[in-house]
Order: structure tokens, then C-alpha cells, then sequence
């Protein structure tokens, strides 16, 4: 999608306050959009974090719960590793489960918790 | 079906002809960005291109299109006179001096927005529809009734915006309230666009602004002096060959009539333009 503009007013890759200008609109935008203030989309991660906490142990320093906007269609894009089970402590776990595969939570009925 | 180009104003009351102009509404949500400026001169090209033109400014109390046509020193009546049944639609459309088939609808200046609602203008659009080419419809800063009289009638939504954040944001806030009301997917203008600045990378990029809003582009209108002089004149630019400003809104007016027209190329230096041969839209 780059670009036929770009090649039409001859740009070279940019480091002006343009690219600022983008940076904080789709910031902006993305908020707007959901009418959802950034301190509520903090609380809905946290609590979007508490309730996976309850059926599995949560790598909380690499989760990314961000909001995409795809094609004026916002989204909401969770990446939540969990721990790597300690073997041996709970041979019933589904340990092929992939870390961020969140479908692994409706079959995990049994609340396997590994801490 | 009955033959719908009538002579002398015979009102189609009701259910929209199926055929007819097509209503275009300018909107922006910000203000200042050029709304008034997009409509006279589309409406000027068209006109310049045998089409038959009515231009409605429906910013009531606010009223500016006149000034931009040079037509204020022929009002009579005004379109909350029109609503307000003290005239005929006919005794409030002011013709051009120039083209026997363009014609301004003014705006009241003394009243507000409030003089008149959606179902109104659906109706006074509906009852122009019939002699017309296109209705063009310069509608006010905002998201409030005034947006709402403007949108009402509207076949398709024309949005005007410049290369700055909150201008863009603003548009963007249009065109969410557009989708709501089943109103889109409606076409952007980007006006006042310093291609100099682009270069140097200050400035919002049309790919940067399209990216973001994900509307279809429709026209680029550079930064262009003779705006002001223009408006001064009250002349509309695209009257003037030199202009790019004035190429930019003739190509949108060809755009808005079915054709596809390249974008120009807009080029720092001199100021020339020039066709780039890439067709419009590339998608």
C-alpha cells in the first residue's frame, strides 16, 4: 500500500513531525472510536487479566493487550502467555496448550491451577 | 415512468424520484477547513461542465456560500423562508451570473440552525431533485441539527479535512455518526496540502490520512493563495485555468460525474502540474 502518493510527491521515508502527527492520531482515533478513555481500557485489561488468572498462571510481565483498528473496525488484540507448567506437578494439565491460545480456556473446566 | 424534468418548479412531494439529481453534502466536522470554498467550486465546475447546479448553503445564521459565489447583493429570500412557506422555492434560488444553470440557495443570517429540520430539507431537496444535475449542500461546522439538515437528503457525503490531527479527528468523528446513520461510505477531500512540507515529512501524507480514516480519496487540493483572492473576488478559483487549487476542484467535480481522473502532480518548484499517469483510486 506504499505508495503511489509518496512516489507522487517524491518523499523520502520521513522523520518529521508528520510521522508524530499519525502516531498520536491513531492514539487519538482508536479511543474515540470505542468511547473508551484510556483509564478504562486499563481497568477492562486488568480485569480481562483476573478472570485468565483464575484458570491458569498468567506471565503478567509480557502480556499485550492492545486496541487495532482494522479498516475503521476496532479490535481488541490480547497476546497472554501463561508460566510454563513445572513438570511433574500436575501431570493432568494440557501442557501442548500454546501459550497464547485463549480457545484452551473453555476446554480447562477443571481449574487447574499450577501455582 | 412519468418524464420528471419539469418546467418553472412543479414540486414532487414525497417519495424520492427515482430519478434526478444526485445530493452531494459537504461536511467536515471541524471548522475552517474549507467546506464553503469544496462547494462553490465543485459547484462551479459542474456548472462549467453543462451540468445543472443548485448549491444550498445550510449553515442558517451563519451564511458564507454567498459571499464565495459573489452572490449576496441578489438575496431576496432564504431557504428558512422557503420552510417558513413566506416564498416559492423558486424566489429563493438565486442564478449565477455566469451560468444560466447554477443556482444558490442562501442560508437566513438571522436565524438558527434550529429554523430548520432534516425533514425539511429532505423535502426541499426531494422537490429540486427533478430539474437538476446535482444539489450540492455546504453544511455547517459541527455534529449538531445543523449536520443533521445537511446529511438528511444526502446521496453521498463528501468530507472535507486538512493534513492536521484535529481536523482529521474530526472528520473521523463524522464518519462514524455517517455509518450510524447509514449515510456512507462517503468520499474524502483533503484540502490545503503543502506538498513542500509533505516532502520534508511535517506533515500528514495523504496515504498517512487515508490509512487512518479508511475512506476512499477523492480529491487533493493543494495549498493555493489565490483561495483567498478568489474569495475576495468572489470569483471561485476553479473559474481560473492558472490555478491548481482550481484543477484540483474541477477534477474532483469530473470524479463526483462518473469519470476517472488521474490525481496531479503537485510539484514544489514553479508550482506547474502535471498528469501523472497512474489512474485514480489505484484499488
Amino acid at each position: 500500500m506504499s505508495s503511489w502518493i509518496d512516489r507522487m510527491f517524491g518523499r523520502s521515508p520521513k522523520v518529521g513531525s508528520g510521522s508524530k502527527a499519525k502516531e498520536r492520531l491513531q492514539f487519538i482515533l482508536i479511543h474515540d472510536r470505542i468511547n473508551l478513555p484510556p483509564e478504562r481500557l486499563e481497568a477492562m485489561k486488568q480485569e480481562i487479566l483476573a478472570v485468565i488468572s483464575k484458570y491458569v498462571a498468567v506471565d503478567s510481565q509480557n502480556v499485550d493487550i492492545a486496541l487495532q483498528n482494522r479498516d475503521r473496525t476496532p479490535a481488541i488484540v490480547a497476546d497472554i502467555p501463561f508460566y510454563k507448567p513445572i513438570p511433574g506437578i500436575d501431570p493432568d494439565e494440557d501442557v501442548d496448550t500454546p501459550p497464547h491460545d485463549l480457545s484452551a480456556l473453555d476446554e480447562n473446566d477443571d481449574e487447574e491451577k499450577p501455582e | 415512468m412519468a418524464a420528471n424534468v419539469g418546467a418553472g418548479g412543479a414540486p414532487t412531494q414525497g417519495r424520492k424520484p427515482a430519478r434526478g439529481a444526485k445530493v452531494i453534502t459537504v461536511t467536515s466536522g471541524k471548522g475552517g477547513v474549507g467546506k464553503t470554498t469544496t462547494t462553490a467550486n465543485i459547484g462551479v465546475a459542474m456548472a462549467q461542465l453543462q451540468k445543472r447546479v443548485v448549491l444550498i448553503d445550510a449553515d442558517i445564521g451563519l451564511r458564507n456560500l454567498d459571499i464565495v459565489m459573489g452572490l449576496e447583493n441578489r438575496i431576496v429570500y432564504d431557504l428558512v423562508d422557503v420552510v417558513e412557506g413566506r416564498c416559492k422555492l423558486r424566489q429563493a434560488m438565486i442564478k449565477h451570473k455566469q451560468f444560466a444553470e447554477l443556482y444558490l440557495i442562501p442560508a437566513a443570517q438571522t436565524r438558527d440552525k434550529t429554523a430548520v429540520s432534516p425533514a425539511d430539507m429532505v423535502k426541499i431537496a426531494d422537490q429540486l431533485r427533478p430539474e437538476f444535475d446535482f444539489i450540492l449542500i455546504d453544511c455547517p461546522a459541527g455534529i449538531e441539527r445543523g449536520f443533521r439538515n445537511a446529511v438528511a437528503p444526502a446521496d453521498e457525503v463528501l468530507i472535507v479535512t486538512n493534513p492536521e490531527v484535529s481536523a482529521v479527528r474530526d472528520a473521523d468523528r463524522i464518519i462514524g455518526l455517517l455509518e450510524a446513520e447509514n449515510k456512507g461510505p462517503a468520499n474524502l477531500i483533503l484540502n490545503r496540502v503543502k506538498p513542500d512540507m509533505i516532502r520534508k515529512g511535517e506533515m500528514l501524507s495523504p496515504e498517512d490520512v487515508t490509512d487512518i480514516l479508511a475512506i476512499k480519496l477523492i480529491g487533493i487540493v493543494p495549498e493555493d493563495e489565490s483561495v483567498v483572492s478568489s474569495s475576495n473576488a468572489g470569483t471561485p478559483l476553479a473559474l481560473q485555468e492558472g490555478s491548481r487549487a482550481g484543477q484540483a476542484y474541477r477534477d474532483i467535480a469530473r470524479r463526483l460525474m462518473g469519470e476517472n481522473v488521474p490525481f496531479m502532480q503537485l510539484e514544489e518548484s514553479g508550482g506547474f502540474l502535471k498528469r501523472i499517469s497512474r489512474m485514480f483510486g489505484g484499488s
